[in-house]
C-alpha cells in the first residue's frame, strides 16, 4: 500500500464551499444500493465515497468541514487528499462548483 | 412462448430473476398528437389499439415501478400535453422520486401549465422540433414555428429549466443543420441533439424518402463542427450519426429487458417502444398484470434476455456482452427475423440490406420527391386506419 504523497498545492482552499451543480439531483435509490445522480434523461451511479462526499456539498460546509465530518462518521483519519482529489474529478465533470 | 421458459435454457444465460431493476420507465401517455410527423417512430397502426389508460391506471404503473427501482422517467406519446392529467401524473412521480422528463413538442405549453408542472415537480423538459415538409419549410421560410417555438423557449427558460432541443434530421432538412444551429442558438438552447431518423413505424414506411445520402451526413457533420468552433455563447451538440451508416450495431436498449421499460397509451408494457412489432411475443398488459410480474416472469421481457436467443454470428462474436447483437426490432423489419444479428453490423449475412438502402440513398436527387417516387405518408388517424404495420 502506498502512502498518498501531500500535495503542497491542495487544488481548493479548505474554506471553500463546495455545492452540487443545480441540473443534478442527488438521491439515494435502495433498489441500487447506492447513491445517484441524476440528470436530465441520465444517471450516474455512484460508488460508496462518492456518495457520501456529494451528500456533503451542500455549498454551506467548507471542504474542511466537510472531511471532518467523514472522518468522524467512519472513525478515520487522514481524508483530507482524498476529499480533494474527488473533488477535483467532480468539478472536471461538471458534477460540483467549487467556489 | 409461455412464462419462465428461459429458465434452465443456457448455463451462460443468467436466470431471469437475475435481471436488475427497470431503471427507465418510458409512459407514453397518448398516441393523440397534434402533429403528422413522417418519421414518427409511433406504430403504423396506433388508430387500432385500445382505449388509453385511466389516470388512476397510470399512477398505479407510476407506483409499482417506483418500488421496482425505476427512477428516471419518461413521459411522451403522441404529445403528452394532449393529456389534461398530466399534472396530476407529474405530481405522484415527484412525491414517489422519480426524475422527470417531458418529452413534447411544445405545442400546447402555455404558462399556466408549464407553472403548473413546475410546481408539481417536472425536471425537465426536452423541446422536440419536427416535422418534415411543411412545418420544416415554414421554419426556413416564416415565421409561424419560430414564434411557437420561442414562445415555449421562452418559457422553459423563464421557469428555470435547461433548455434542450432535439432535432429529428432526414434527407430534407440535413442541409438545413447550419440553419438549425443558429435557430436553436436564438432560441438559447443549452443542449441541442441532431438526432438522425430511425427507421421503425413511420419512418421505416418513408425509409426510402427519408434516408439521407452519405454525403449529405458527411456535410451535416461539417456543419456542426464548423458550429461548436463558432465560439461564442456556448451551446453542448451531440450529433447522433444515422446507425445505417455504420458498420457494427448500437448496444439497443442495453438488450431487451435489461433496464427499460416502456408502457403504451393503452397500458401495453414493452421492453422498447418499437417492440410491438416484433412477433410471437405476447405483451403483457398492466391492466392485468402487476409490472413486477410483468418484469420479471413474462415470457416477453425473458425472451431477450441473456444471450440463448442469439444466433451465429453472434453467438460466438466476442461483442456480444457489448452491443447484444444490436436491435431486435431492426433485425425483424430487415431480415423476418428478430433473433438475427441486427443487419447494421458488417458480420451480418443480412448488411447487404443496410448498405443497399444507403445505396438507394445516395443516388444523386433533388431534395424534393420527384413523380416516380413513392409519397411520404405523413403520421395520420386516416393512413393509420388504412396501413398494416
Amino acid at each position: 500500500m502506498t502512502v498518498p504523497a501531500v500535495d503542497p498545492t491542495p487544488p481548493f482552499d479548505p474554506a471553500a464551499r463546495p455545492a452540487l451543480e443545480p441540473r443534478f439531483r442527488l438521491q439515494w435509490e435502495p433498489a441500487q444500493n447506492a447513491h445517484v445522480l441524476l440528470y436530465p434523461e441520465g444517471m450516474i451511479k455512484l460508488n460508496a465515497s462518492a456518495g457520501e462526499i456529494l451528500k456533503r456539498c451542500d455549498g454551506h460546509s467548507s471542504i474542511a468541514e466537510i472531511t471532518a465530518d467523514l472522518e468522524r462518521a467512519f472513525a478515520t483519519t487522514g481524508l483530507g487528499s482524498d476529499v480533494m482529489a474527488f473533488l477535483a474529478m467532480a468539478q472536471g465533470k461538471r458534477w460540483v462548483t467549487v467556489p | 412462448m409461455g412464462d419462465g421458459a428461459m429458465i434452465g435454457a443456457s448455463t451462460t444465460t443468467p436466470a431471469p430473476a437475475a435481471a436488475g431493476p427497470p431503471l427507465w420507465l418510458l409512459l407514453e401517455l397518448t398516441y393523440r398528437c397534434p402533429l403528422h410527423c413522417a418519421f414518427c417512430y409511433n406504430p403504423l397502426d396506433f388508430e387500432r389499439t385500445g382505449p388509453e389508460l385511466g389516470t388512476d391506471d397510470w399512477l398505479r404503473v407510476l407506483r409499482e415501478a417506483r418500488a421496482l427501482g425505476a427512477v428516471q422517467l419518461g413521459l411522451s406519446g403522441g404529445e403528452p400535453l394532449v393529456r389534461d392529467d398530466l399534472e396530476i401524473l407529474v405530481a405522484e412521480a415527484h412525491r414517489l422520486g422519480f426524475y422527470i422528463n417531458l418529452v413534447t413538442s411544445g405545442v400546447g405549453l402555455n404558462e399556466t401549465r408549464i407553472a403548473a408542472l413546475k410546481s408539481a415537480g417536472l425536471d425537465h423538459i426536452q423541446l422536440s422540433f419536427q416535422d418534415s415538409g411543411k412545418q420544416m419549410n415554414d421554419f426556413l421560410s416564416s415565421t409561424r414555428t419560430f414564434d411557437l417555438k420561442s414562445r415555449v423557449a421562452a418559457l422553459i427558460k423563464k421557469y428555470e429549466y435547461p433548455m434542450v432541443l432535439n432535432v429529428v434530421l432526414h434527407r430534407f432538412n440535413i442541409d438545413h443543420v447550419g440553419e438549425i444551429l443558429e435557430f436553436a442558438d436564438r432560441l438559447g438552447a443549452e443542449y441541442v441533439e441532431l438526432a438522425n431518423t430511425q427507421y421503425y413505424g413511420w419512418a421505416f414506411h418513408n425509409r426510402e424518402q427519408l434516408m439521407p445520402s452519405r454525403s449529405q451526413v458527411e456535410r451535416a457533420e461539417a456543419a456542426t463542427k464548423r458550429f461548436r468552433e463558432r465560439g461564442g455563447r456556448p451551446m453542448q451538440i451531440f450529433f447522433v450519426v444515422p446507425d445505417y451508416f455504420e458498420r457494427r450495431p448500437k448496444p439497443c436498449m442495453n438488450g431487451l429487458g435489461s433496464v427499460f421499460l416502456a408502457v403504451t397509451p393503452d397500458g401495453t408494457a414493452l421492453p422498447c417502444h418499437a417492440a410491438r412489432t416484433l412477433p410471437g411475443l405476447d405483451f403483457p398488459n398492466v391492466r392485468r398484470a402487476d409490472l413486477r410480474h410483468i418484469w420479471y416472469d413474462s415470457g416477453a421481457f425473458n425472451h431477450y434476455r441473456g444471450d440463448a436467443w442469439m444466433k451465429e454470428p453472434c453467438r460466438s462474436c466476442p461483442d456480444k456482452t457489448r452491443d447484444f447483437g444490436g436491435c431486435r426490432c431492426q433485425a425483424y423489419l430487415l431480415t423476418g427475423d428478430a433473433a438475427n444479428a441486427d443487419p447494421v453490423c458488417e458480420l451480418s449475412p443480412h448488411h447487404h440490406l443496410v448498405t443497399d438502402a444507403v445505396a438507394l440513398a445516395d443516388r444523386e436527387r433533388p431534395g424534393a420527391l420527384s413523380a416516380t417516387e413513392k409519397p411520404l405518408v405523413f403520421r395520420s388517424s386516416a393512413n393509420s386506419r388504412t396501413l398494416r404495420p
